[in-house]
């Protein structure tokens, strides 16, 4: 949502082949990514958010075998079961269903719906803004006005527009996220590119007879890549949100099929009954946000990308 | 600064044009005939053919488009499939709800974020900034439809100081600026308000932290000025970014509440989106998305303005 600003901002801090604190001459070097590593792991708030995210993604992977109790298998007579319940440990949905089982196995839905579309942004965001800024010229004149046009939506306006008149579904929600990233990181790689493409390394390729394909490929990508995946790892989170939140609306997963946003939604008039219960799915999609963000964010500073 | 203000102005033309092309083709891009709401389900073909001509959706896209536009130039935006009234008169009375929640958000959103961001951007690495920074962490991670359910729970079903959802008391489309009307708008603007404070404070720490160790604010306080008279100089030196943010973030609430204006069944325009998609209403979709768009393209434009005329440092040329 804050993307017009930190895309203009998100800009090359020096030669990323030479971090400030390189060490001294005859001691082998870590190489940039060694550094980035090393300074990643002495970030403890970093690193805790990186755990979360390994458990969420192992228990998204593992859950059809760990659930304690059938996501699916409902009860009228056990409906909206508190917390702490001795059969369903984190209680039960509005039709009986055991809540730790389907949060769960909703990690699945939540988080594939989170993260594709920005993988995806990001090869197409990435092609087109690395395009756009070592062309130059005409090319980027049009892909980078074109790009403006969706600038002028709110992110959440667009994806909501978009998903709307597609109709509802898994697919289509991807679909309309993926169209919401795109220009955001096609921005961030122009501006990126845009920076590098007079660099004297570009001039040695060209002088010893790379063509544009394949200078694009290996020195720009080598170089603009950095930034442009730190970027996209920020976007995660607000894709996470984005992505339950089509769900909560109507416009994403399908019932019964457990996903948070969706659990949220139904679990709303369950609020007299069963606060606590209800508002669990959410502080689900609230700690992965929230955990992709912090990392995203240790992942820039041991990148020193300036912010 | 008139020339300015007509250089940004055609900059910003192809991109509204471009607007309106997307939202034009938003119905178009939806599957299946986009007379398919309205028609019968055991329509003749010669009833279909006779509504798409009334529609002019036998004509070619390009010729479509030309007509739309002019409509919509002129001020009609079609009739919602829905209710048989314009889709301009919807749209409107929806724009002054959702303008007046979105505005109470950005304000209390700015007051925090820039008392937020001052303290931590003056008192860098202290406890409070610690607090500011984890505010605005919490403030874009949080899901906001979420955070308004909790509030919900809380204040509402729990505690019952404050209504749920609606506007008024009488269940009544129009917000007005009274006590009763006032116990409404609460809980969503807080809500509303996160995601701006969060931004805003962020912002304001980096450029207090930048404009503190600048050159001139030693000089200033070389030359034995008060601290309160170089913060006044801090402030005047962070104000057009601080405000350019704000009047965005104002854009973004207003376009992005959809979301929370669910949660609260706050008549405004996201209320009105959602009717329009679960009622499958492409006039009334196409229609506030439109006018949500422009306003959005109109403000970035207004705080552009706005910005370079309280910025004397940001080239006009």
């Amino acid at each position: 949502m804050t993307a017009p600003l930190t895309a203009a901002s998100v800009a090359l801090d020096g030669n990323l082949a030479a971090p400030p604190d390189a060490p001294e001459a005859f001691v082998a070097s870590r190489g940039f990514w060694g550094h980035v590593g090393h300074r990643l792991v002495r970030d403890p708030v970093a690193m805790t958010a990186g755990a979360v995210i390994l458990i969420v993604v192992a228990i998204a992977v593992l859950s059809p075998w760990i659930t304690p109790m059938d996501p699916y298998k409902g009860s009228m007579l056990r409906r909206l079961k508190p917390v702490g319940d001795a059969t369903y440990w984190l209680g039960s949905d509005e039709l009986g269903r055991d809540m730790i089982s389907r949060l769960m196995l909703g990690s699945r839905l939540s988080l594939f719906m989170g993260v594709t579309p920005v993988l995806i942004a990001f090869v197409i965001g990435s092609s087109i803004g690395i395009l756009a800024g070592y062309v130059g010229g005409w090319t980027n004149t049009i892909l980078m006005r074109t790009i403006d046009v969706f600038f002028a939506f709110p992110s959440v306006l667009l994806a909501i527009a978009l998903s709307g008149a597609l109709g509802a579904g898994i697919f289509n929600s991807i679909v309309s996220l993926t169209c919401v990233f795109v220009p955001q990181i096609a921005r961030v790689a122009e501006s990126v590119t845009t920076g590098i493409r007079k660099r004297d390394y570009i001039d040695a390729a060209k002088l010893s007879g790379a063509s544009a394909l394949t200078i694009m490929r290996v020195q720009v990508l080598g170089n603009v890549v950095g930034p442009i995946f730190v970027y996209s790892t920020s976007l995660i989170s607000v894709s996470m949100i984005l992505a339950s939140g089509l769900s909560f609306l109507g416009l994403g997963v399908r019932p019964p099929e457990p996903e948070w946003g969706l659990m949220l939604n139904t679990l709303r008039t369950a609020i007299y009954v069963n606060p606590v219960v209800a508002a669990l799915p959410g502080l689900a999609i609230f700690i992965v946000s929230i955990s992709f963000n912090l990392f995203s964010d240790g992942l820039r500073n041991a990148m020193e990308i300036r912010q | 600064m008139f020339l300015y203000i007509l250089k940004r102005l055609v900059t910003v033309t192809p991109v509204a044009f471009g607007v309106s092309v997307v939202c034009f083709l938003l119905v178009h891009l939806a599957p299946g005939d986009p007379l398919s709401a309205v028609l019968p389900a055991d329509a003749t073909q010669a009833t279909i053919d006779e509504m798409r001509a009334a529609y002019g959706f036998d004509k070619p896209l390009p010729v479509q488009y030309a007509i739309w536009l002019w409509h919509v130039l002129h001020g009609d935006l079609g009739v919602s499939i829905a209710t048989g009234r314009p889709v301009a008169q919807e749209v409107g009375r929806a724009v002054v709800n959702s303008l007046i929640l979105a505005s109470v958000a950005t304000l209390i959103g700015f007051t925090f974020g820039v008392f937020f961001g001052f303290v931590a951007g003056y008192r860098r690495n202290s406890i409070l900034d610690r607090v500011a920074s984890a505010l605005s962490v919490f403030g874009v991670s949080v899901p906001h439809y979420w955070l308004g359910m909790v509030l919900v729970i809380v204040f509402s079903a729990t505690l019952g100081w404050l209504p749920p959802t609606g506007a008024g008391p009488d269940g009544s489309g129009n917000w007005r600026p009274d006590f009763e009307h006032l116990r409404y708008i609460i809980l969503p603007a807080i809500t509303m308000a996160v995601i701006p404070m969060g931004i805003i404070a962020r912002t304001v720490r980096a450029l207090v932290a930048d404009i503190l160790s600048q050159d001139f604010v030693e000089a200033l306080r070389a030359k034995g000025l008060s601290e309160w008279g170089v913060f006044k100089h801090v402030v005047r030196n962070a104000a057009p970014t601080a405000l350019a943010i704000m009047g965005l973030q104002l854009g973004y609430l207003l376009g992005g509440s959809i979301l929370i204006e669910t949660v609260f069944a706050w008549p405004g325009t996201g209320f009105l989106l959602n009717a329009a998609i679960f009622q499958r209403d492409l006039p009334l979709l196409q229609g506030s998305i439109l006018v949500l768009a422009m306003f959005f393209v109109a403000l970035n434009l207004v705080v552009d303005v706005m910005q370079t005329a309280l910025d004397p440092r940001i080239e006009r040329a």
